[in-house]
């Protein structure tokens, strides 16, 4: 990989250097981009511009089948929101919850966010808004047993799907990691084959620690995948890349806006071709 | 944070301290890996690139190459670059004669704004009264989060109502912030996504009509290449006086630091270093620039003691430290002091040499320090004060007598060498031949 790396930088083929630095304005990282660079060489013809090739390099890498897709199948469906803290977990939440309802779904949401200040409060008014009913307790109440609640009132009500807002930590903090644990645990307790998605919400603005967040949340409550918020600022999210390429998680959401309705389902191939500014 | 940074430099100039001779190639060598070091942590891929430019200028002299020490001499122009980079000075709040003065601080959603202003309340308890302006009139709950804070922090907020005009009411609770006894007013303002025309002519009118004496720009320290875009783009349009960094708390690389100050010449004024209302930090250039050198960041550690140990204990700490005598009792005392200090992971990251051995990963939680008390108090007299008679009956009866297993015994005696080894280590630098003071590096 080094060596690989090395090569590139000591042979200045003009527009491998220039891609160089393209993916690595995008946050993809220096490991990644040399991995990529790599097969990049590797898969270069002189039938296609290097542009091209490039992309479908990427787009294979992000490219995750039918991982891609939010499983919500099950009855009721129980997804969970993590993150660290400001990334837009309760704004992705509310999202998600209007978008299930326009499909006619019923939605309880769970306000485990009990430790930011007034975040009940602001996750109240983002489901009413939704038209989604919340179950929430007292600011600084046991997170776990407001997702329990929640969860049981899905079940009575034959609700079709339970999101479950969580507050944000920092995955170096373990305390706050083994508390996390602790919900996941009592959510799959409470439903067997629950939770349905584990959905790690990453900031597009995010640099390299994205990775890490990634791998501390994964191994402390299995994420299933990662929701990419704020993605219509200048930050590429590039970062997402690495992220599936060194842990294999499939991109499943996009956040585009402000506006409730924009929450998309990820796809590959606009991903790539707004990372690359379009021009192939 | 910086650790990774840290210990990759570390290592690079291990390297290049073992050379006697060095060549043209490998400085570069170095200076790639340096480079790469540089973009893992976010560097911005510009700054990054200037960077290594101007130390291979400076490395490529003459008198680098044939001097006695070259790997020395290349340590210490990254050394000199990078406080250069990261300003030489702490850069302070300066809040003039003009009453009230006003702080403004702006970011994007998520930046920690609401909380760091907060924050900064209680920072400047005692010195000035502040009064919490709350101008985000369209996240949902803003106000009620900045309300619910206020109270937390002891001081009186006024909130903009959804959806009014946020300059003007800005405005009016600056005219009342007299009436109410405040010498300062501290501004929320409303973050945005992403940067939009919109929020920035809202930045600029708000900088027109109060005339805040500091306007500080607030940024997540995880924030990747886009933070350049970031910096320039509020700086150009509304003009930034610092920055406030948060979430250097986590293990972010923090290379934002670099390039804010880098593209824009404004100081980094305030670090968030955790949870809860006293997390707000004077942010210190030149010992965050020793701790991504991995020499720790002694200076915090002591005030940080000062803050939380009292003084005799901290006279017998510096007696101890002077004869380097260290016995498990100190051990457990110190542990039970640490405790005060806050998270330990936090606390070890500051001692020198943390970086990359077995204490600067050690994840220490609250449960552990109970199982240290039991082993500890479970040693006889002599075991405490020289461990290495500990053998494997003694400890076996160690742990039976703490409810404990061998390994947990095992597992303190190697974190109390460590600590020793740390502890010797501060001695060397107290007694040291120049008498540094360790926020200075060795020269040469």
């Amino acid at each position: 990989m080094r060596t690989a790396f090395g090569r590139l930088l000591g042979r200045p083929s003009d527009d491998l250097v220039a891609l160089e630095e393209e993916l690595l304005l995008a946050d993809v990282g220096v490991k990644a981009t040399a991995r990529i660079l790599e097969a990049l060489t590797d898969r270069r013809s002189a039938r296609e511009p290097v542009r091209a090739t490039l992309a479908r390099v990427l787009e294979e890498i992000l490219d995750a089948g039918p991982d891609q897709a939010l499983r919500l199948d099950a009855e009721p469906s129980v997804l969970m929101f993590v993150g660290v803290n400001g990334t837009g977990k309760t704004t992705t939440l509310a999202k998600l919850a209007a978008r299930l309802r326009s499909e006619g779904r019923m939605v309880v949401v769970a306000a485990a966010d009990t430790y930011r200040a007034a975040a009940i409060d602001q996750l109240r008014l983002l489901t009413e808004r939704a038209g989604a009913r919340l179950v929430a307790h007292q600011p600084g109440s046991d997170p776990a047993a407001v997702a329990f609640d929640a969860v049981q009132s899905a079940m009575a009500r034959r609700a079709n799907a339970v999101l479950v807002d969580t507050a944000g930590r920092l995955h170096t903090s373990s305390g706050l990691m083994a508390e996390l644990a602790k919900v996941r645990r009592v959510i799959a307790r409470a439903v067997p084959g629950a939770p349905h998605e584990v959905l790690l919400v990453v900031d597009a603005t995010t640099g390299q620690n994205a990775l890490e967040q990634a791998r501390v949340f994964g191994q402390a409550v299995a994420v299933s995948g990662i929701v990419l918020a704020k993605l219509d600022g200048t930050a590429r999210g590039g970062i997402v890349i690495a992220i599936r390429e060194e842990l294999g998680l499939p991109i499943k959401l996009v956040g585009v806006g402000e506006g409730l309705d924009d929450l998309v389902p990820f796809d590959p191939r606009a991903f790539v071709r707004a990372l690359l500014g379009g021009s192939e | 944070m910086f650790g990774s940074l840290a210990g990759r430099l570390q290592g690079i100039f291990r390297q290049l301290r073992g050379r006697g001779k060095l060549t043209e190639r490998d400085v570069e060598a170095a200076l790639r890996e340096v480079r790469m070091a540089l973009l893992e942590a976010d560097v911005n891929f510009r700054v990054a690139r200037d960077f290594v430019e101007r130390v291979r200028g400076r490395a490529v002299g003459a008198e680098v190459l044939q001097s006695l020490t070259p790997g020395q001499q290349v340590i210490k122009l990254v050394h000199e670059e990078l406080v250069e980079l990261l300003g030489s000075r702490e850069a302070r709040l300066d809040l003039g004669q003009q009453v009230p003065a006003v702080v403004v601080l702006m970011g994007l959603h998520g930046s920690g704004k609401t909380t760091t202003a907060a924050r900064l309340a209680v920072h400047l308890k005692g010195k000035r009264r502040v009064l919490l302006v709350g101008a985000d009139v369209y996240r949902p709950a803003a106000g009620e989060q900045l309300e619910v804070l206020a109270r937390q922090a002891g001081v009186p907020a006024r909130v903009a109502q959804p959806r009014s005009d946020p300059v003007a009411e800005t405005r009016r609770f600056c005219g009342e912030a007299a009436a109410l006894g405040c010498d300062t007013v501290i501004v929320d303002t409303a973050g945005r996504l992403h940067l939009d025309e919109e929020l920035m002519a809202e930045m600029v009118r708000l900088r027109e009509e109060l005339g805040p004496r500091e306007t500080l720009l607030v940024v997540d320290a995880m924030t990747g290449q886009d933070a350049v875009n970031l910096a320039e783009a509020f700086h150009r349009r509304v003009g930034v006086d610092g920055f406030v960094l948060t979430k250097l708390d986590g293990d972010a690389r923090g290379g934002a630091a670099l390039s804010l100050r880098a593209v824009t010449g404004r100081p980094i004024k305030f670090a968030g270093v955790g949870e809860g209302l006293q997390a707000l930090e004077v942010f210190h250039p030149e010992r965050m620039a020793s701790r991504i050198l991995g020499r720790g960041d002694v200076l915090t550690l002591v005030e940080r003691a000062q803050a939380a140990v009292d003084e005799q204990t901290l006279r017998d700490w510096e007696r101890k430290l002077r004869q380097a005598d260290f016995t498990l009792d100190d051990f457990l005392a110190q542990l039970r002091q640490v405790k005060r200090l806050g998270p330990l992971e936090d606390v070890l990251k500051l001692l020198p040499g943390a970086t990359g051995n077995r204490l600067g990963e050690a994840k220490l939680d609250p449960r552990e320090l109970v199982r240290a008390e039991a082993i500890i108090s479970s040693m006889t007299r002599e075991e405490r004060a020289s461990p290495e008679i500990i053998d494997g009956s003694r400890r076996r009866r160690i742990a039976r007598g703490s409810g404990t297993r061998v390994q947990d015994v095992n597992r303190l005696l190697g974190q109390y060498e460590e600590a020793r080894k740390v502890f010797r280590q501060l001695a060397r630098w107290q007694r040291g031949p120049r008498r540094q003071r360790p926020d200075r590096l060795p020269r040469g």
